[in-house]
């Protein structure tokens, strides 16, 4: 079944024309209205302290905006965050089982639940590691494991792959990418790489430098699975090229 | 350093195939091998440097009437340490002393963690505390053992009384000298979890009890570890001194070091501080080792 098809589904986020003024009188957001369904996967991009990230802060209840109103289910939200934020002190899978812990799950759930994240994301054989003993890009899916254990309806993602390298990258967008499709979840994924943007998203926002506001918006027409190999066609990169020009209007 | 993945490891492998640790290294295991003779050649080395200093000072710069100001390490070694008698005193004091210093340290750590844990939960409280805490430790402990003194006297320890027992001057001046690391480090400890981890946390609504349990304690237990291996050295050392200056009660290695250098009896003195010195090391080496066995797994700890 193709995510696309069920583009149409319920809302899962609308942001209503919300506005953010931190109390030291920065604007980061200004005006901001979207919705993500169910089934979609919607990417913003920007530049660099845009106010992306508040965004997040703000639908997970993080923050508090000064402006508008979000509409969303917090009980149960996937949030990954920038840095994969594990505990050090515990392995693989007490990490993959702190959310369950956290909302008193009884303990063979809870590892039910962290053994098949844990199968999910491909790090099968190293429930046992400390985080010290991981690679970046395991660390992040480990991250990822622990999100897929409350099964969330919505997924909020904060630039996870900003501190990986390139090819782990690209690796774990297919990743993420092929979860999307096989969990049926809605995407929210913050991000400054266009590629990264376009090669997972059903949709793309182009956010506007400081005060952020949403300036474009661009329907990702390729049906999943999608190749590692669409990064190289043609309607890829012309799709990338327009988005490319929007944010650099936008940064002037 | 014992970091042996890359992220290289990330490449070759699709999705939910799991990649395998490096093997260690054998050149690396060599390279360990011969750094740790390196490690014990220079000391040994320095050892029989010092030694042979001793000797020198002894027998050469110290004509024979002189001498009993610095005995060779022989003659130490046989009087103070073979001599059964001798032996003995010094063993009993130093058990005196070390009784001491555990029940002091262990008054501190139960103490220390429990105001730093109220300090971590409320910044009035740390705000109320701080200033005092810090001219607590800013007394030097000479000045304050005739105040002890005048209040709790010096007497024996009243070992029979479960409680009260433990709390004569000797105890005190321990937990004066070894409370002060261990506030700050567990309330440094404390607050040194990361704030994407407290979002996470807050996220999924935990509570002030699980956040403590799950996140701040266990985040603190590095710094706690290092804050005990300071006390633990400081409690000997106040027991130690307390001894010496109260200089009366049950006698510990302290009233013995005073009483071998007013008798003159170089050879228990040394052996004495020799003996002092070893309790401190041996404290040290075994809250490194529980340092190792409770945390080592996942901490690297510096040294």
């Amino acid at each position: 079944m193709s995510a696309a098809t069920t583009a149409q589904g319920i809302e899962s986020l609308a942001f209503e024309n919300i506005g953010m003024t931190f109390p030291d009188g920065t604007e980061a957001v200004r005006d901001v209205s979207f919705t993500v369904r169910k089934g979609e996967f919607v990417t913003v991009v920007g530049p660099s302290g845009c106010g992306k990230s508040t965004l997040l802060k703000i639908a997970s209840g993080l923050l508090e905006p000064t402006a508008g109103r979000v509409v969303v289910d917090r009980n149960r939200l996937g949030y990954v965050f920038q840095d994969a934020t594990l505990l050090p002190w515990r392995t693989v899978k007490g990490n993959v089982e702190l959310l369950a812990e956290l909302h008193d799950m009884p303990s063979d759930e809870r590892a039910q639940l962290a053994e098949e994240a844990i199968q999910l994301v491909g790090l099968d054989g190293f429930q046992g590691h400390y985080p010290k003993s991981l690679s970046g890009g395991m660390k992040m899916r480990a991250s990822l494991a622990r999100t897929l254990t409350l099964k969330p309806p919505i997924f909020l993602f904060d630039e996870p792959f900003g501190a990986v390298d390139e090819i782990t990258r690209e690796h774990l967008n297919e990743e993420t990418q092929q979860l999307f499709q096989r969990e049926g979840f809605a995407g929210l994924f913050i991000t400054h790489s266009i590629s990264e943007a376009v090669f997972m998203s059903t949709r793309v926002l182009v956010m506007s430098a400081r005060p952020g506001r949403i300036v474009a918006e661009y329907e990702v027409p390729f049906d999943y699975p999608r190749s590692p190999d669409l990064r190289f066609d043609p309607e890829f990169a012309k799709l990338s090229g327009e988005i490319s020009h929007t944010l650099r209007g936008s940064h002037s | 350093m014992t970091e042996t993945r890359t992220d290289d490891a990330d490449v070759v492998t699709p999705l939910g195939a799991g990649e395998a640790l490096q093997p260690v290294d054998p050149r690396r295991v060599r390279s360990r091998r011969a750094s740790a003779a390196g490690s014990i050649l220079p000391p040994l080395v320095m050892g029989i440097v010092v030694l042979g200093g001793w000797y020198f000072v002894s027998y050469v710069m110290l004509d024979a009437e002189r001498r009993f100001l610095l005995r060779p390490p022989h003659q130490v070694v046989k009087v103070g340490f073979l001599e059964w008698d001798h032996l003995s005193e010094m063993l009993s004091g130093l058990w005196s002393s070390t009784r001491i210093a555990l029940i002091g340290l262990a008054i501190s750590i139960v103490l220390g963690m429990l105001l730093a844990t109220i300090m971590s939960q409320a910044k009035m409280v740390e705000r109320a505390f701080f200033p005092y805490l810090v001219m607590l430790q800013a007394i030097p402990i000479l000045a304050i053992i005739p105040l002890i003194q005048f209040w709790w006297g010096s007497g024996e320890p009243i070992w029979d009384y479960p409680v009260i027992g433990y709390l004569n001057s000797r105890v005190i001046i321990c937990v004066i000298i070894s409370i002060f690391p261990i506030i700050v480090n567990t309330l440094f400890g404390l607050q040194s979890a990361e704030r994407g981890m407290h979002d996470l946390f807050t996220l999924h609504h935990a509570s002030r009890i699980t956040r403590l349990r799950k996140l701040m304690f266990p985040a603190a237990m590095p710094a706690i570890f290092a804050g005990l291996r300071i006390s633990a050295g400081l409690s000997v050392i106040g027991a130690i001194v307390g001894d010496f200056f109260l200089g009366r009660g049950e006698v510990g290695i302290g009233q013995l070091l005073k009483k071998y250098a007013n008798n003159l009896q170089g050879e228990e003195l040394l052996a004495a501080v020799v003996l002092s010195s070893a309790l401190g090391v041996v404290v040290f080496l075994f809250f490194g080792w529980l340092q190792t066995a409770s945390i080592g797994r996942w901490h690297d700890s510096e040294d």
